[in-house]
């Protein structure tokens, strides 16, 4: 156990004196993550909002002055027809609307509760998004102000319409996808470059001629990375979380879990790439090239996969990111539980306990 | 002490067609520097790779510290001490370091370490460098830190392969010096290496030539029965025979 305890801490000694493996590990997942968050969630200025206010009243009054204030929005004030505003909603002259029932004031002022219907063009729907959420906050901003010195709190449900899109594919879509993509090439890559460089220095040879057991070996290489990845998954959830206001809406430990295990599918695939190269420029290249490229066409995150030839989604089924990336989407953004991704964690169980048995065994073969 | 340090009959490594190691017997009594010479091809590095437990014998017997090459290999391991041709310390992490960690999965424990970490720093009078990043040392250094590192859990016997490649000869004696001292500590010392003046160092030497040993004795003898001047003509006189160049 001693023996072992020295050797990780050997691997940490490692991973913290070189300034390219910190950079991969710490900055390329940052970079990855606001890279993409701002890539494509563009910041939205001036947009053009149409506020149709059945109601005209002080509080509507009060809340479009809020509305316009924000440097985020252009208001139209008219009153439209549902008819009208889908006409021009299709011809893209606006993005979002809002609109107060004629019974707004009185609702609120009698029952405490008073709703607003909140529509936007999803059919962009990173600026929807962006869009009903600024709406959203003004707007519980105002509730919080009214709400200040009275007893019985007032309640202003906003109602929200996705227009064209509702379930907002493709919207935050990218963030499991990023995480995927990350995790994947920091796993493979570090652990691959880590063991390779080993071979190439010679220093190898010499802990396979030790009694300590190549078993343990390849362990105490993967623990130190697997707590490492662990805390890239970390910073990535907050950061996606905290900075590009990608919430989590299913259950934390769950997607820890499947997080967890996809990285030790990684670190396995990482360990097998090391066991057929000899040098670190493979390795790397292998791990980089050969990873990314699958990652990025067969998850389905920037190329939806249904509008592949058949045989690509074929082939898009060994690739475990795709699972993983399911997984995260399901459990992240739709906020579903086990129930509805056992398949996926099988599939990616499965994977990963054959990538794992393959390199143990390839490793083994080496020595003899 | 009157066991034999390693035994090897008949012992043959195959690849394929090729016959890396060939039927090769020899004895290393304990306590004894002994040199393994060949050219390059010749079917050292392979010999020494299954002595080492890290690779099988085609056929062959062998014991290394009384230890079966087939069945004892985790055995063996415990027993030996290996420095490869090339350097082979960690070079981002500092001498203490290095000397915790290889003794580390030696099984040494914390305050071994310490005192061994201490001891091998003042003899090698390293105490200055001991928290420098063994990156920075000068070579000759790395190979006297790397020679102690490798004996550090007190082996029964020394592999070293051609540990001193590279290195001027002032630094190359000095080498010698440790190796001297390991062996009087009664370690054996298993050494192969290209400088025949090296060659004269050892108690005996063998040399391989096509994955067989051509000669085994002690330097004196070796030249008396080539009539040779230096070690360098008995080499010479062996390996022009010798078919196969470069692997």
């Amino acid at each position: 156990m001693n023996q072992f305890l020295v050797f990780v801490r050997k691997e940490f000694y490692h991973v913290f004196r070189d300034k390219r493996t910190l950079l991969i590990l710490f900055g390329l997942p940052i970079m990855q993550i606001l890279l993409f968050g701002f890539a494509l969630t563009s910041e939205i200025k001036n947009a053009k909002v149409v506020v149709v206010d059945y109601s005209k009243d002080a509080s509507t009054q009060k809340i479009i002055t809020k509305i316009a204030a924000s440097s985020y929005f252009t208001i139209e004030r008219t009153i439209l027809s549902y008819d009208d505003m889908e006409k021009a909603f299709k011809q893209g002259k606006i993005k979002c609307a809002v609109v107060f029932p004629s019974s707004f004031n009185e609702d609120l002022k009698h029952t405490n509760k008073a709703s607003i219907q909140i529509i936007a063009d999803a059919s962009d729907p990173n600026t929807a998004r962006t869009l009903t959420n600024y709406l959203l906050s003004i707007i519980s901003n105002y509730q919080t102000e009214i709400n200040a010195n009275v007893q019985i709190p007032y309640q202003i449900q906003p109602e929200l319409r996705m227009l064209y899109n509702p379930e907002l594919n493709g919207s935050m879509n990218f963030i499991p996808g990023v995480i995927a993509l990350v995790l994947m090439i920091i796993c493979t890559t570090l652990t691959s470059v880590s063991i390779v460089k080993e071979k190439e220095l010679g220093t190898m040879e010499i802990l396979l001629v030790s009694p300590f057991k190549p078993l343990y070996v390849i362990l105490s290489k993967v623990i130190p990375f697997l707590a490492l990845s662990f805390i890239d998954l970390i910073v990535i959830l907050l950061l996606s979380n905290y900075v590009l206001g990608v919430p989590i809406r299913g259950n934390i430990f769950l997607l820890l879990m499947e997080s967890t295990l996809f990285i030790i599918t990684c670190l396995s695939l990482g360990l097998l790439i090391s066991t057929v190269t000899n040098s670190q420029q493979t390795a790397m290249l292998i791990s980089m090239m050969g990873m990314m490229l699958p990652t990025i066409l067969f998850t389905g995150f920037l190329f939806p996969l249904e509008n592949m030839p058949v045989p690509l989604q074929v082939i898009s089924n060994v690739v475990p990111s795709r699972w993983y990336y399911f997984i995260v989407k399901a459990v992240m953004l739709k906020g579903l539980g086990l129930q509805a991704v056992w398949k996926q964690t099988l599939i990616l169980l499965g994977m990963c306990v054959f990538l794992l048995t393959v390199s143990f065994r390839n490793f083994k073969i080496r020595l003899a | 002490m009157e066991e034999k340090a390693i035994i090897c009959k008949d012992l043959t490594k195959q690849f394929g067609d090729f016959v890396a190691v060939n039927k090769i017997s020899f004895e290393v009594n304990t306590g004894e520097i002994f040199g393994f010479l060949g050219a390059n091809g010749a079917g050292k590095t392979t010999a020494m790779r299954m002595l080492c437990g890290l690779s099988f014998p085609s056929s062959g017997e062998a014991t290394v510290a009384g230890f079966n090459v087939y069945k004892q290999q985790e055995k063996i391991k415990r027993h030996i001490g290996y420095m490869s041709q090339k350097f082979s310390l960690y070079e981002n992490l500092s001498i203490l370091e290095n000397i915790e960690f290889f003794g580390g999965i030696y099984g040494l424990s914390d305050k071994q370490l310490k005192e061994k970490g201490e001891e091998l720093v003042n003899t090698l009078g390293l105490q200055k460098e001991a928290k420098k990043m063994v990156g920075e040392l000068p070579l000759g250094w790395k190979q006297k830190l790397a020679f102690s590192v490798a004996i550090i859990h007190k082996p029964k016997i020394v592999f070293l392969d051609e540990p001193t490649g590279g290195v001027d000869p002032i630094t190359r004696r000095q080498f010698w010096d440790l190796i001297y001292k390991a062996a009087d500590d009664g370690i054996t010392v298993f050494v192969t290496t290209h400088y025949m003046d090296e060659a004269e160092y050892c108690n005996r030497i063998s040399i391989m030539v096509d994955g067989r040993i051509d000669a085994l004795d002690t330097p004196a003898n070796l030249k008396t029965r080539f009539s040779a001047e230096t070690m360098n003509e008995v080499f010479y006189e062996l390996a022009r025979g010798a078919k196969r160049s470069d692997n």
